[in-house]
């Protein structure tokens, strides 16, 4: 199978609020992630887009943004998920061997409509839906069958926000830099106990843009410096409803890493940088486990050891996580470009040195239902 | 100078679009999409609501492979992918195997006023849990592991309301 490049990226600043249309905003991404490729949207013939026809409140929403991304005259074709999901989609459609180089863009903005009457709508309207579940609600739930099973603190938890907005202290994209403590996550809000608001992250705007080449035209047209590699994906799906599976248990993710580490030859240990989707604080420890860097119930005790610290033996989520910036569709997208801002040593005052081999990994589906994994090498 | 092109690229970067505000006057529109929809129950979840409904009875049904009993029923086996033959009436209690005491207020979503208490229910006499409002408990004595039953509407439409909620076993 041929070589996939990841040749340029770019990304709006993730706030709320974003006064720019979706179109504005894949514009600015689009124009940017060639710039930085430095080639030209002639060079491109194929456009994948990621974006929620809800969230944009547009079925087909993919077509109105098809000129910002580059696709007049050619063909864009959409997945509604996360952005690693997309990437997954546009290297499928790249290795077919029918495309050339491609652009895969993402847009979200969480703050023009109701993000629990959007995340309602993901329930089965036959049955949970006229329960008025919505995410951070199913995500209570999840968050208390973790910690009920493993024996965590709500203590343990709040240690993950303090360190991933601290680190968005470094991170110019994110939208919550800050300098917090246990005390202050435990004493915010309580939304959905054991969830309290600095568990949760944060109502966000944004987009990104990422292109992505075989290695023939990858070498042809970029340097060796801005060439990241898609060394191995993998993904997985469990079932749909909450009560078919056990909440604390991560199979789905398990299955999805064991592939991604096969197909890029490489084990947890060789991971030198991760972005996981902490969409609440549960999650980071919780995938954490399901991607094998600690047992099943370990990761909030490495999480309080500092392994996971910016500094730490894994860097975890040196961006700030979805913690401190969550740009639902674009979220996977963003993680995977702060690998290859990583790999490519760009990542400036967030640098972790020397990576070589860096994860991301995305989620589709409430309670992370589903779960794609890519590798990224230089 | 690099000290120069470092600093342009860093605000490059991080530019706000939103600098155009200060030249164009921000117009924003207001919308709401409000579509009808009649969704179709099926053959399986019809049956189940029917036996909730008219009878005041929760059914479940299993695996023929792997024995697995499912409530809500399914079409097949998500695991075996096998048509679902048997259908057992379950007894209505369960345990509680996780839940949240919910204090935002979502009035377009929410079926009460919080505080109120979602949680699953570990349905005795099937493998899988049923998620509902938990009731009749305080918000700070409920507990994981409580065995709960349920209690059913009067006035049954033959949806996942005729479920009023759990409450905790006497």
């Amino acid at each position: 199978m041929e070589r996939v490049a990841v040749i340029g990226v770019a990304q709006t600043k993730y706030e709320k609020g974003k006064r720019e249309t979706f179109h504005e905003l894949i514009f600015d991404v689009a124009t940017r992630a060639l710039a930085d490729a430095g080639i030209t949207v002639a060079d491109v013939d194929n456009v994948v887009s990621v974006s929620s026809d809800f969230w944009d409140g547009r079925t087909i929403s993919s077509m109105a943004i098809m000129d910002a991304a580059g696709a007049f005259g050619k063909d864009i074709s959409t997945v509604e998920g996360d952005g690693t999901f997309g990437a997954l989609y546009a290297m499928m459609r790249l290795l077919s061997g029918s495309f050339g180089v491609t652009m895969l863009c993402a847009h979200h903005k969480g703050s023009e409509s109701n993000m629990n009457g959007i995340t309602n709508t993901s329930f089965d309207p036959l049955v949970e839906r006229k329960l008025g579940l919505d995410a951070i609600s199913s995500g209570a739930l999840q968050a208390r069958r973790y910690m009920s099973r493993y024996n965590i603190l709500e203590q343990q938890l709040a240690a993950v926000s303090v360190k991933n907005h601290g680190n968005a202290m470094r991170n110019p994209y994110a939208m919550l830099p800050m300098e917090i403590t246990v005390d202050d996550v435990m004493n915010s809000t309580m939304l959905a106990s054991p969830l309290k608001k600095l568990d949760c992250s944060p109502v966000c705007d944004g987009a990104a843009a990422m292109i992505i080449a075989a290695e023939r035209n990858a070498k042809k047209l970029t340097t060796n410096k801005k060439r990241v590699w898609l060394k191995g994906v993998g993904h997985c799906t469990d079932a749909y409803r909450l009560g078919d599976r056990d909440l604390a248990d991560t199979r789905a993710l398990k299955q999805a890493a064991r592939k991604a580490y096969a197909m890029a030859g490489v084990e947890p240990w060789d991971i030198d940088v991760a972005e996981v989707y902490d969409a609440f604080t549960y999650m980071e420890p919780m995938w954490l486990e399901g991607l094998g860097f600690c047992d099943d119930g370990m990761g909030p005790e490495y999480i309080e050891r500092g392994v996971f610290n910016s500094d730490g033996d894994l860097p975890v989520n040196v961006s700030g996580g979805r913690l401190s910036a969550n740009p639902v569709q674009v979220a996977g997208l963003a993680e995977m470009i702060e690998c290859v801002l990583q790999l490519r040593g760009e990542a400036r005052k967030r640098q972790v040195p020397g990576a070589e081999i860096a994860l991301a990994q995305g989620i589709n589906g409430m309670c992370g239902q589903s779960h794609c994994v890519w590798i990224l090498g230089k | 100078m690099p000290s120069c092109r470092k600093r342009r690229d860093w605000r490059r970067e991080v530019r706000q679009l939103s600098d155009w505000k200060a030249e164009v006057e921000e117009i924003v529109y207001p919308g709401k999409i409000c579509v009808p929809y009649s969704w179709t129950v099926g053959s399986t979840l019809s049956k189940w609501y029917v036996q909730l409904r008219d009878d005041g009875e929760i059914w479940a049904n299993r695996c023929p492979t792997c024995e697995k009993v499912y409530v809500p029923p399914k079409v097949k086996c998500i695991q075996c992918y096998k048509d679902m033959s048997e259908w057992v009436k379950l007894p209505g209690t369960g345990i509680l195997e996780t839940y949240t005491v919910v204090y935002y207020e979502e009035p377009g979503l929410h079926p009460k006023k919080p505080p109120f208490i979602y949680g699953i229910i570990k349905m005795d006499g099937a493998d899988t849990g049923i998620v509902h409002l938990v009731d009749k408990v305080d918000p700070d004595k409920v507990k994981v592991g409580m065995k709960v039953e349920a209690v059913l509407a009067k006035q049954r439409e033959g949806n996942i309301m005729d479920i009023k909620y759990f409450r905790p076993v006497a």
